[in-house]
């Protein structure tokens, strides 16, 4: 993977509730650390934006997709177990 | 106009009944008294390929098409395009529903491989995704096709069981009357015992395999604060949809005629009072092989086309030309009938469709053609595709159907060799008003038939036997010879005739 490969992310949240400022706070913080300038994050309320969610298939909230670099992938959860997070982003290999 | 009003009654305030909704398939809403409880979810439940979807889409449909009341499909299991297809091939146009607003459809997909847990989370996404499906429509209905697939995508089934719970309740306080869909478990209704969670009202749905035709069934398991069918009802899926038997709330309520029709053979008329068989009434006439069943079953349509009425005729042995060269036999021209429109064949072995289908085409036509009479010929052979009981059940359906409709129905009936005489194959003499016998009575060696009426409620009918030629005229009746302590037929009686007219000349 090349190092300076841009990674898209769209966080989907369900107004402002505690758990979604949770989410928010979270995946800002690993991604600051560790994507730090190559990241674009977008933050969609569905509450707002109901048809977005059934576009993007969203059932769970809060719900993370990481859109490029593919495979696409989905969390859910306030995103609070970095290390499931970062294995999944491929930013750390998988120890089992 | 004042004091007339304060004269009625005043209604005793009663008690608040289970509201419902009408669901709008065929039989559906006359085993569940009414339909659906109106707000509440149902379940129903079954095997795989049962007609859970079926049955769902069609509740939403008829909603919208006949009651005005749209929908949303939330389907977990089928995309927008498979139901289009899906549906389309029982009539119901979806895509044109969702774009009059009468329908929304959301396909919610899961994929557990793609999913990872990370921390705590809730299904409000679906939530709001159902919400919104909702408004876009102004829903009163909602179906949830099928909800367990969930178990197979959301990792965590405590939270899965709490938002379901919490799900249910939400559609409640909405008011929506929900259909939820759910997969038989092995010894339980539904797979993850999602009735815990709908417990108002069950209806289970089941294929059977019985003597090599497949026989669907429908049977509501509970339905709290109302009463309803408990036997277990088959059902039929085909280009119109869902229908399920009973196709008519059956009472024994019809109004009843006391206008009478002629028989088509004159001397018969004569035993029944000069005036034949009660308008609306059942007829049957049993039989051995070749007694002459199908003889009479000409004479009474052609009798019913000649008065100009129509006249339906279910041949489920012979063709439609076969019967009309026979009735040119014994000098009946029913083709000429069957020009003008007036007669009318069915024919088909029931076998090759089931016993429900079979009368379920048998109905959809008696809908269509409405004739004044409806001959079975035979029905005994309904007895080689279904048990006794069962047909028994179906033909008595059938048969007060045809009452509830005013029509007169004729039926035929094989006596075996062997059986005792006063015996039917189906076990439906009991309900037939008036009933015919023919049989053969072999003397000097010589076989000769001879008919006469077993009973026929309602009338003073004649208790004699009558010898029974078939000729080319047509059926005649003749007295037998009773005289001295012996009864005479076929040429024994014409040789006694002879020496009696000898007697009296000498």
């Amino acid at each position: 993977m090349a190092i300076d490969e841009k990674y898209v992310l769209k966080l989907y949240v369900t107004g402002m509730t505690p758990r979604s400022a949770r989410a928010v706070m979270n995946i800002r913080q690993i991604l600051d650390e560790h994507l730090q300038g190559r990241y674009e994050l977008e933050i969609i309320d569905i509450f707002q934006q109901p048809q977005l969610a059934q576009g993007e298939q969203i059932i769970a909230a809060p719900t993370l997709i990481k859109k490029l670099p593919l495979p696409i992938r989905k969390f859910i959860g306030d995103m609070s177990e970095t290390e499931r997070i970062l294995v999944g982003l491929d930013l750390r290999p998988k120890t089992d | 106009m004042a004091k007339r009003k304060a004269n009625r009654p005043v209604a005793t305030p009663s008690l608040a009944k289970l509201k419902k909704v009408l669901t709008g398939i065929e039989g559906l809403d006359e085993i569940t008294d009414g339909g659906f409880p109106a707000g509440r979810p149902t379940l129903v439940c079954g095997n795989a390929g049962c007609g859970k979807t079926l049955l769902a889409v069609e509740f939403l449909v008829r909603g919208a098409q006949q009651y005005g009341e749209a929908g949303v499909l939330v389907s977990f299991e089928e995309n927008e395009e498979e139901l289009y297809e899906n549906m389309a091939s029982l009539g119901f146009d979806l895509r044109r529903l969702e774009i009059q607003k009468k329908l929304a459809i959301d396909h919610v997909y899961l994929e557990r491989s793609e999913i990872e847990e990370t921390g705590e989370y809730d299904l409000e996404g679906l939530f709001i995704r159902i919400n919104h499906a909702v408004q876009s429509v102004g829903a009163k209905r909602i179906v949830l096709d099928t909800i367990e697939a969930l178990f197979g995508g959301i990792p965590n089934e405590n939270i899965l069981r709490s938002e379901l719970r919490r799900l249910f309740r939400w559609l409640k306080d909405q008011g929506l009357t929900a259909v939820i869909t759910a997969e038989q478990g092995d010894g339980t209704l539904t797979r993850h015992g999602l009735e815990e969670y709908v417990a108002d009202c069950v209806i289970m749905l089941d294929h059977q395999v019985s003597e090599q035709t497949s026989t669907r069934r429908v049977r509501i398991v509970k339905y709290r604060g109302s009463t309803h069918g408990t036997i277990q009802y088959p059902f039929l899926i085909d280009e119109n949809g869902m229908s399920v038997l009973p196709l008519t709330s059956i009472g024994l309520n019809h109004k009843v005629s006391t206008a009478r029709i002629s028989t088509g053979i004159a001397r018969l008329d004569a035993m029944m009072e000069g005036k034949g068989y009660f308008k609306g009434s059942s007829i049957l006439a049993s039989g051995t092989a070749g007694t002459g069943k199908t003889s009479m079953a000409m004479h009474l349509a052609d009798a019913a086309c000649s008065r100009g009425e129509r006249c339906l005729y279910i041949a489920s042995e012979e063709s439609a030309d076969q019967v009309v060269r026979n009735g040119k036999s014994i000098g009946l021209n029913l083709s000429k009938w069957r020009t003008r429109g007036l007669l009318e064949f069915k024919n088909a072995r029931p076998t090759l469709t089931g016993l429900e289908k079979h009368l379920v085409t048998i109905h959809k036509q008696v809908n269509q053609f409405d004739p004044k009479v409806v001959i079975f010929d035979p029905i005994s052979n309904m007895s080689a595709i279904g048990e006794g009981a069962e047909v028994q059940s179906m033909l008595m359906r059938m048969l007060d159907f045809f009452k509830s409709r005013g029509i007169t129905s004729f039926c035929t009936s094989l006596t075996h060799g062997g059986d005792a005489l006063e015996k039917t194959e189906v076990g439906i003499s009991s309900i037939m008003d008036t009933w015919l016998l023919l049989r053969d009575i072999e003397y000097s060696g010589e076989r000769t038939r001879v008919m006469y009426i077993l009973k026929s409620r309602g009338m003073a009918h004649s208790n004699q036997m009558r010898e029974f030629l078939i000729t080319s005229k047509g059926v005649d009746l003749l007295d037998i010879y009773v005289g001295s302590g012996r009864v005479l037929t076929g040429a024994a009686r014409a040789a006694q005739e002879m020496k009696e007219k000898q007697i009296d000349i000498g």
